[in-house]
């Protein structure tokens, strides 16, 4: 399939040329830019919803019963899971599709036209999230999914990536991985617009719940104690995002039992709930755009390396840095002059 | 980028017999490849979707259950069916099969069969070895 093929494909519901087009943008082909190019128009209408949490907790499970959920409610769902690929070999064991599995349908999550599942490596990349997860994303919001979950590699404190491309974070936590310490440190457990305590019908999980409850209500005060400093104005802008997410939305903390579907109502309520608030309040728009200007200066950079390697001596730089006849400092500068310099030049 | 390769391990129909996909899907993440398992009990529509959605290079039906002769064409079908190329894609067999059966089952579409006691290296060869000329025909 060309560029062509996979656009027109994509756009007229043909999930082969999105699978396609998946592994195209995944592995770099020449052919991802144009495809980009052209469905970029088509995107935006998606809800993302990223689900985060250490491994184990039960995310893929929660994303099994939650598709199933919204399939109920009519909407078309597309799914990311992602697992962590190796540093030694660049294999992967993607193991999240197997829990694709409903309460009452089981068949019907697999082969269901309104279901599209993709699992993705991270390929050595931290963060949680593939190099390339806000592109199929896109890929994904264009074919027509209303939901999009994308579910991490399972986390640790500070795998916080899955901001960058949703618009509402849930982060799962489970019964016994710690005290509330743990649950007060900076990291993940700062990130959820909603936080659920999963395997709730292990001992411990009302503890866990208290935890989340008074770490949120303390959140609540920060945000009061910004509001009211003298230099209120400064406080905000130096806590930024974490002023603006819990600024009029307090995130809800819920109890399930994924394998049992218990508790996955409730959770997919408070998922549109935070959505309808996101618009409202106008934070969507904030958060979008600086996920569109992150994704530009990407693209240039890259852009820009390339054009260094074509256009520029940086290899000879690269020797007298070796020498030590030059540091890394001036040599910057005169790559920059250079490229500027040749850039226009064919 | 090099393009990584990707093999669909699955299980098909009622056959709980699992620790050889499971070593295999193990072994084959050790070679390098990006393994995606299905876990048991899949219908050959489910395995013919994930493929095709996954967009899979390489897919490996485990099956101890002797249904191999009515199972896996139906897998290969289905992916035509759902808009792949079964073509494309190398696709492979494993578990306890006739020999009189792997005849059958090549003149159905299948690359090769793997029967117990197959080193797990002669698989991973097999794929990097055909993978390279079913690719051409794309």
């Amino acid at each position: 399939m060309n560029a062509e093929e996979v656009v027109e494909g994509l756009l007229s519901g043909n999930r082969r040329a999105l699978a396609r087009a998946i592994t195209y943008v995944e592995n770099e082909y020449p052919e991802s830019k144009e495809i980009m190019k052209h469905i970029f128009p088509k995107t935006g209408r998606a809800h993302v919803v990223g689900l985060t949490g250490f491994p184990g907790v039960g995310k893929s499970t929660l994303v099994s019963k939650l598709t199933e959920e919204f399939r109920r409610r009519g909407k078309k769902v597309g799914i990311i899971a992602i697992d962590p690929g190796s540093p030694f070999t660049g294999g992967a064991l993607l193991g999240d599709r197997l829990r694709l599995d409903g309460m009452d349908s089981r068949k019907a999550l697999w082969t269901d036209p309104g279901i599209f599942f993709r699992s993705m490596s991270s390929r050595g990349r931290a963060g949680g999230l593939a190099a390339k997860t806000g592109d199929v994303v896109r890929l994904l919001d264009a074919f027509g999914f209303d939901v999009i979950l994308v579910e991490t590699v399972g986390a640790g404190q500070s795998e916080v990536d899955i901001i960058e491309v949703a618009d509402t974070s849930v982060v799962v936590m489970m019964p016994e991985t710690g005290d509330e310490i743990q649950v007060n440190k900076a990291g993940i457990l700062e990130i959820g617009d909603i936080y659920v305590v999963n395997k709730a019908d292990l001992g411990g999980a009302e503890k866990v719940e208290r935890w989340l409850k008074y770490m949120l209500s303390l959140d609540e005060e920060s945000v009061q104690m910004l509001s009211q400093m003298t230099h209120a104005d400064e406080a905000k802008v130096a806590s930024g995002e974490f002023f603006e997410r819990r600024k009029g939305w307090s995130p809800p903390v819920i109890k399930t039992v994924a394998d049992r579907g218990e508790g996955i109502k409730k959770l997919a309520d408070a998922i549109e709930e935070h959505f309808e608030y996101m618009k409202k309040s106008g934070l969507i728009e904030k958060r979008r755009r600086e996920r569109v200007k992150r994704e530009l200066f990407e693209i240039v950079m890259n852009d820009v390396i390339k054009l260094v390697k074509e256009k520029t001596n940086y290899r000879d730089l690269i020797m007298k840095l070796l020498k030590g006849e030059t540091d890394p400092y001036t040599a910057a500068e005169q790559i920059v002059e250079e490229v500027i310099q040749n850039a226009g030049k064919g | 980028m090099e393009k990584k390769i990707r093999v669909l391990v699955a299980k098909v129909g009622l056959d709980g017999h699992d620790r050889g996909a499971k070593v295999l899907a193990r072994f084959l993440r050790d070679s390098g490849f990006e393994v995606i398992y299905t876990g048991l009990h899949r219908t050959p529509q489910e395995v013919a979707m994930a493929a095709v959605d996954e967009d899979v290079d390489v897919v490996g039906i485990s099956l101890h259950s002797g249904a191999h002769l009515a199972l896996v064409p139906k897998v290969v079908n289905y992916i035509r069916e759902y808009g792949g190329n079964p073509d494309e894609m190398l696709i492979l067999v494993g578990g306890v099969i006739p020999t009189d059966d792997i005849v059958e089952l090549k003149k159905m579409g299948v690359d090769e069969v793997f029967i117990p006691g197959t080193p797990i290296s002669e698989i991973v060869e097999f794929i990097k070895k055909k993978l390279p000329e079913k690719r051409k025909k794309k």
